[in-house]
């Protein structure tokens, strides 16, 4: 074999050994921070397939420490064993869970009309209503945000109270629609301002009006600012507890409110509580993978002009 | 806030005496209705009227119907111009009868003896709900709890940093660090209360406290000690809410051109200065308007608390939402919860303004 002729200068070698070390701390800082983030979802998930001696000795791994069992699931009537059966359990657990879907989608939808009109309106026409100017416009809206709930919360339970929509869906609705409102006024005028404006300027010379002109040419421009102000609007309704136990009480209870109900009377029942969870968060893990795009083109929005 | 291109459009639009008039009669037309829908409910919920009156609904129909109509009017009345009116109209309206309205309401509430459960109803009390305020330690307590919950948002920036950072690097496999980063940000807090709040750190069994009997930490309590519950929340919160800067972070990290750094390193700046003298500095927008965004997420902090340690122990953990509801809970008076939260409201808008005028004398020193 023949002598190696090159080598590397040994400032050179020092600096290669400082790069490993370099990306071994970054990576560990990264596995850190997602075991961080996922354990708790692991631990909850793998929980709900425990027995309480599971629980008890701290049983990790399923199948090496403990061997899965379907209890938790039982006790919603959602395991393979009761899932033909009729159980009264299971439909309270459906009935929220259709509350929450169905205020939260509604919710989200006409934040999102809304919304987008109105930014739409404030990002290309000039406004004069009394001394209010497109910029005191835009600020009267987006001054919604730092309105805390607690503040509107009172007042709406009164005010419900003597419009009979207390625990009722479309109240719930209303209070949503108005809490993401700012939120997507603030994504779509930004999504609007990127758009040119030269495209409506020819589609009116062709004869469009404006909203056709909206609605067949700039829309479909829009429309994954839409999508991404649409899942963040979602998200923030189908988590949200505060107006919910205030405002429902049995027709209209949503999903965290059951859950929540359930942490105090369930005591060390672990294996139903966990089951409860997994089954409140799973639907927003799968909108957050599958989607996960959108949810941060949506928070991106705001950050960069 | 920048304006972007405003579209302009002369249009000629002929709008005739007998057009013009139909649209003021719509308008005037449908008000007339809605005011004598409020003075119908009014007279007959206070019993004016022989007429018994189960709910207000009459009044928020004939509401409806006059915010049709004002939408109606404008093309009517304006033309083109009207309809560049309905596209900000609803939103106005909407929110209008959503805030507007309910506020007004609220500061009279604010001044009213009001229990819910009693079978009286309110019944104006001047200050005395004010006063009540004044000497309450619990509401003081929580507004001073704010005050560290919202100095937490500090440490939550600079780890969110970090991670944005790491991100924006060469790094392998990121769409799946991205996801994974992501998720705690799409669970509910109260399933988060559950699963870390009150399984992981339980006492005996869960995981942490597990953890933290094998580091040495005798006799683990989370809750016990006032500081400590109030730094597991902050954790708890902060755990849910990294995610979030993280990404409005990452996208300004991203937007940077590659250029400027890469001009720093010819000449001849260390990844420590060129962080602190050109990304940093760079950075300084995108980071003041996510810290400003976390701050209006932190004021609104409760459900953790709520489920978790409704505001024990002695009130340590404490924001102001959870006391405002269990104040209510509690004793269901309306009043003197709204007067706490209207307090609230003006102190939050005062500190508010104030940074935002801060910020604002620092970034342009010229002006």
């Amino acid at each position: 074999m023949a002598e190696q002729i090159f080598h590397d200068h040994s400032s050179d070698l020092s600096f290669k050994a400082k790069w490993y070390a370099g990306r071994v701390a970054v990576y560990g800082i990264l596995i850190f921070w997602t075991v961080v983030c996922l354990f708790p979802i692991y631990w909850t998930v793998s929980t709900s397939f425990k027995l309480a001696p599971n629980v008890m000795q701290g049983h990790m791994i399923p199948f090496v420490d403990f061997w899965p069992a379907w209890k938790g699931w039982d006790s919603l009537g959602l395991s393979p064993r009761l899932i033909g059966q009729e159980s009264t359990v299971r439909e309270e657990f459906l009935k929220r869970f259709t509350n929450s879907a169905i205020t939260s989608v509604s919710a989200s939808v006409l934040a999102v009309v809304l919304g987008s009109l109105a930014a739409y309106g404030l990002s290309r026409f000039r406004y004069k209503f009394g001394f209010m100017r497109n910029p005191d416009i835009s600020f009267f809206f987006l001054s919604q945000l730092i309105l805390p709930p607690v503040v509107l919360a009172l007042p709406f339970l009164v005010l419900y109270r003597s419009l009979d929509l207390l625990d009722t869906r479309i109240g719930l609705i209303l209070l949503y629609t108005l809490t993401v409102l700012p939120i997507v006024i603030w994504i779509m005028r930004d999504q609007f301002q990127s758009i040119p404006v030269e495209l409506e300027e020819a589609a009116l010379v062709d004869g469009l009006s404006i909203w056709q002109a909206f609605l067949t040419i700039v829309m479909p421009i829009a429309l994954p600012g839409m999508v991404a102000a649409f899942i963040l609007s979602l998200v923030l309704t189908w988590n949200e507890y505060f107006f919910a136990a205030l405002l429902t009480s049995t027709d209209a209870k949503t999903l965290p409110v059951m859950v929540a109900s359930q942490t105090g009377s369930q005591g060390i029942n672990w294996w139903a509580m966990a089951a409860l969870s997994t089954a409140a968060i799973v639907p927003l893990i799968i909108i957050g993978v599958v989607l996960e795009r959108f949810i941060i083109k949506g928070m991106a929005a705001g950050a960069v002009k | 806030m920048s304006q972007g291109d405003l579209l302009h459009v002369v249009t000629g639009d002929d709008i005739g005496e007998r057009r013009r008039f139909i649209g003021k009669a719509l308008v005037w037309g449908s008000f007339a209705v809605m005011v004598a829908a409020f003075a119908w409910c009014a007279m007959a919920r206070t019993g004016y009227l022989a007429w018994e009156l189960a709910n207000w609904r009459v009044a928020l129909y004939a509401y409806l119907l006059w915010a049709t109509c004002l939408c109606i009017a404008q093309v009517v009345l304006h033309g083109e111009q009207g309809k560049r009116t309905l596209f900000v109209l609803p939103a106005t309206l909407f929110v209008v009868a959503m805030v507007i309205f309910p506020l007004i309401f609220a500061l009279t509430l604010a001044f009213s003896n009001w229990n819910l459960s009693a079978f009286e109803g309110p019944r104006f009390n001047g200050f005395d709900n004010v006063r009540q305020m004044w000497t309450d330690p619990f509401y003081w307590n929580a507004l001073k709890n704010m005050v560290y919950y919202t100095l937490a948002i500090l440490v939550e920036y600079s780890i969110a940093f970090g991670l944005a950072l790491i991100q924006a690097s060469q790094i392998r496999a990121r769409k799946f660090f991205r996801v994974a980063f992501l998720m705690p940000l799409m669970l509910s807090p109260v399933a988060v209360s559950w699963m870390v709040g009150k399984s992981m750190l339980e006492i005996r069994f869960g995981p942490i406290s597990r953890l933290a009997r094998w580091l040495g930490w005798d006799r683990p309590s989370f809750f016990g000690d006032p500081e400590i519950a109030r730094l597991t929340i902050m954790i708890m919160d902060a755990w849910t809410f990294i995610p979030f800067m993280m990404i409005m972070l990452l996208a300004g990290l991203q937007a940077i051109p590659r250029e400027v750094q890469e001009a720093a390193r010819v000449d001849g700046a260390s990844g420590w200065r060129s962080f602190w003298e050109v990304t940093f500095p760079l950075m300084l927008p995108v980071s003041l308007t996510a810290i400003l965004i976390r701050i209006i997420f932190k004021l609104k902090l409760a459900d953790i608390i709520i489920n978790v340690t409704s505001g024990g122990p002695g009130g340590a953990t404490d924001s102001v939402t959870s006391f405002i509801f269990r104040e209510y809970r509690d004793r269901s008076n309306v009043g003197y919860g709204t007067l706490l939260a209207i307090v609230y409201l003006v102190l939050i808008v005062i500190a508010i303004t104030v940074f935002m005028k801060a910020v604002d004398r620092w970034m342009n020193p010229r002006h």
